[in-house]
């Protein structure tokens, strides 16, 4: 085996049918996270998000039971989830949160049943630890036409919402003033939203899928200040982390403890923070350049 | 009363959760005119616009525009929200939000198109926010903001023009730069513009028409024929007593009139107001 330090690749990197589902997969995950992040984090509605994501458990650990892929659990949580915030009132701006945190609080109560059972049936916590904290490496190569299907939807969402969705995140009353039926847009954006915490949960884990939504999104929000630049930044420092962090992933296998590999989510979580910092630069040092 | 009113306003009334809000409240305004809604806080102000725009439906009366009843999408109406200021952290810039104006109703991505661009610098241009169209509107001040909200409401060429309390965040020099574009916008571009407002004075000098609002009720006119003691009083149902003080107009209550003064007070200053020295 060559010693490690030879070359950022490591042998066999582009062989592996693994790398090449994490690297699909990944990246249709970022793609889609970062576009309807923008969204969110121009929303305010990043506790949303952040929920949708812990409720990605709930489905996570009932497919596990279920025998059916984690994907398909997971989505199916997510957009019942959003419909009960819907019901109980996630619209209106102070019923919002709490919303939000009710539906979260059941769907983790929920998950705390089911994660047992999991333990108890599956006699193991491998697979608690990979719905929580993901393994992009772990997934199962015929997920990637169900992959296709919902990041297709989110996109089209998203683009078929852009301009009145837009109009009503600046300001609800000059949107419906203009005949934009605010709350039919903002609950279709919701289950776009639903959509990719579940594709972010189910590649970097449910935990840290918010990392995935907020980060490049708040990122790309320092850097820019048009909504389609945002948008396009977003996805790129996405993609660019998760890229980046299943080669480091794998490279890690080399690392100590040698020959298990560091888990991929802790490199893609690590590198969109860092994106996060370097992006508050510039603001910084032109506040330095003026004082 | 108007000829070919753009907005006509019959008789209409509102409950809100058993309360009545607006009664009977009749007035039209016609193209190249801009009036003042003048009342104070809680007179109704919003409602009545809310009721204008059909996201308020009204139990009593009907509002017709350009001789139609009014129907939820209408281009016929601008309209620019009560104490809007922006986040800073909105990637939007300028011509972004003046953009929205054009077609920010209209489903899917905005294809990149000369003429909108064209349109929207014009319209930027028109109200004097040329120089800062490339900005972020949430770093713009609070007068900046404004005339890109006026642009934003202006550019889909709507032939009403609403803008509720734009004075409230402002400074009294940019409220009455702002107040002279409005002006000017009613009169260059055969535009109806309906400004609410607390205060009657910034407005006095390019009022053409007032609709004076208090306690659900309206009269409706111009400056001379609405702001005296005879029609106030009757609206306010108690004697009030209108003063001229250098070119300002103070409405008071009446000298030994000791009945509830909530209805008068947000309309002109409130100290002055309440002072027997003045009223007397």
């Amino acid at each position: 085996m060559s010693p490690p330090s030879a070359s950022l690749i490591a042998s066999g990197f582009f062989a592996s049918e693994a790398v090449h589902t994490a690297v699909v997969v990944g990246a249709v995950a970022a793609v889609v996270s970062g576009t309807v992040g923008v969204f969110m984090v121009m929303r305010a509605q990043s506790f949303a998000g952040e929920a949708l994501g812990d409720i990605s458990t709930t489905g996570g650990s009932a497919a596990l039971l279920a025998g059916v892929g984690p994907l398909t659990g997971i989505v199916v949580i997510d957009v019942a989830a959003v419909a009960a915030m819907e019901l109980v009132g996630i619209q209106r701006p102070r019923g919002r949160d709490l919303a939000t945190g009710i539906v979260l609080g059941a769907a983790l109560g929920l998950s705390a049943l089911l994660l047992y059972l999991d333990t108890i049936y599956h006699n193991t916590t491998g697979a608690v630890v990979t719905i929580l904290f993901g393994s992009v490496f772990t997934i199962d190569p015929s997920t990637i036409p169900l992959v296709g299907v919902l990041s297709a939807l989110a996109l089209t969402l998203v683009a078929l919402l852009y301009r009145p969705l837009l109009l009503s995140s600046v300001s609800a009353e000059m949107a419906a003033a203009r005949g934009v039926r605010v709350r039919l847009i903002g609950a279709c954006y919701l289950l776009a939203l639903a959509v990719a915490a579940a594709l972010a949960a189910m590649t970097i884990g449910t935990i840290l899928s918010t990392a995935l939504l907020v980060g490049p999104a708040a990122t790309a929000l320092r850097l820019t200040r048009q909504p389609a630049s945002a948008i396009a930044l977003a996805v790129t420092v996405g993609v660019a982390a998760m890229w980046v962090g299943v080669l480091l992933a794998y490279d890690s296998f080399y690392w100590p403890p040698h020959g298990t590999g560091w888990p991929v989510s802790f490199f893609v979580v690590a590198l969109i923070f860092v994106a996060y910092l370097l992006a508050g630069l510039p603001a910084l040092l032109r506040r330095r350049a003026r004082a | 009363m108007v000829d070919a009113p753009i907005l006509s306003v019959q008789g209409v009334g509102v409950r809100l959760s058993g309360r009545e809000v607006l009664r009977e409240v009749q007035f039209e305004i016609a193209p190249g005119e801009l009036t003042g809604l003048i009342g104070s806080n809680g007179a109704g102000k919003t409602t009545l616009f809310r009721v204008i725009l059909g996201l308020q439906a009204a139990s009593a009366g009907r509002v017709q525009l350009d001789g139609r009843p009014r129907s939820r999408r209408n281009p016929l109406i601008g309209y620019v929200p009560q104490k809007f200021l922006l986040d800073p952290d909105m990637p939007l810039r300028a011509r972004d939000l003046v953009s929205l104006g054009v077609d920010g109703q209209r489903l899917g991505v905005p294809w990149p198109s000369r003429a909108r661009r064209a349109l929207v610098a014009e319209m930027l241009e028109a109200v004097g926010a040329g120089d800062f169209a490339g900005q972020r509107v949430g770093l713009l001040s609070g007068g900046e903001q404004q005339r890109v909200l006026i642009a934003h409401a202006l550019v889909g060429r709507p032939k009403l023009l609403l803008l509720d309390e734009p004075l409230a965040n402002l400074d009294l020099r940019a409220g009455q730069e702002v107040v002279t574009l409005l002006a000017r916008i009613a009169h260059e571009r055969e535009v109806a513009v309906l400004i609410s407002a607390h205060e009657i004075n910034p407005l006095l000098p390019v009022m053409d028409r007032i609709v004076y609002l208090a306690g659900g009720r309206a009269v409706s006119g111009t400056v001379e024929q609405v702001v005296r003691a005879d029609v106030l009083s009757e609206l306010y149902g108690s004697h009030v007593d209108v003063l001229n003080v250098h070119g300002r107009v103070l409405v008071v209550a009446g000298a030994g009139d000791d009945t509830d003064m909530r209805g008068h007070e947000a309309a002109l200053p409130g100290a002055l107001a309440r002072s027997d020295g003045v009223a007397s």
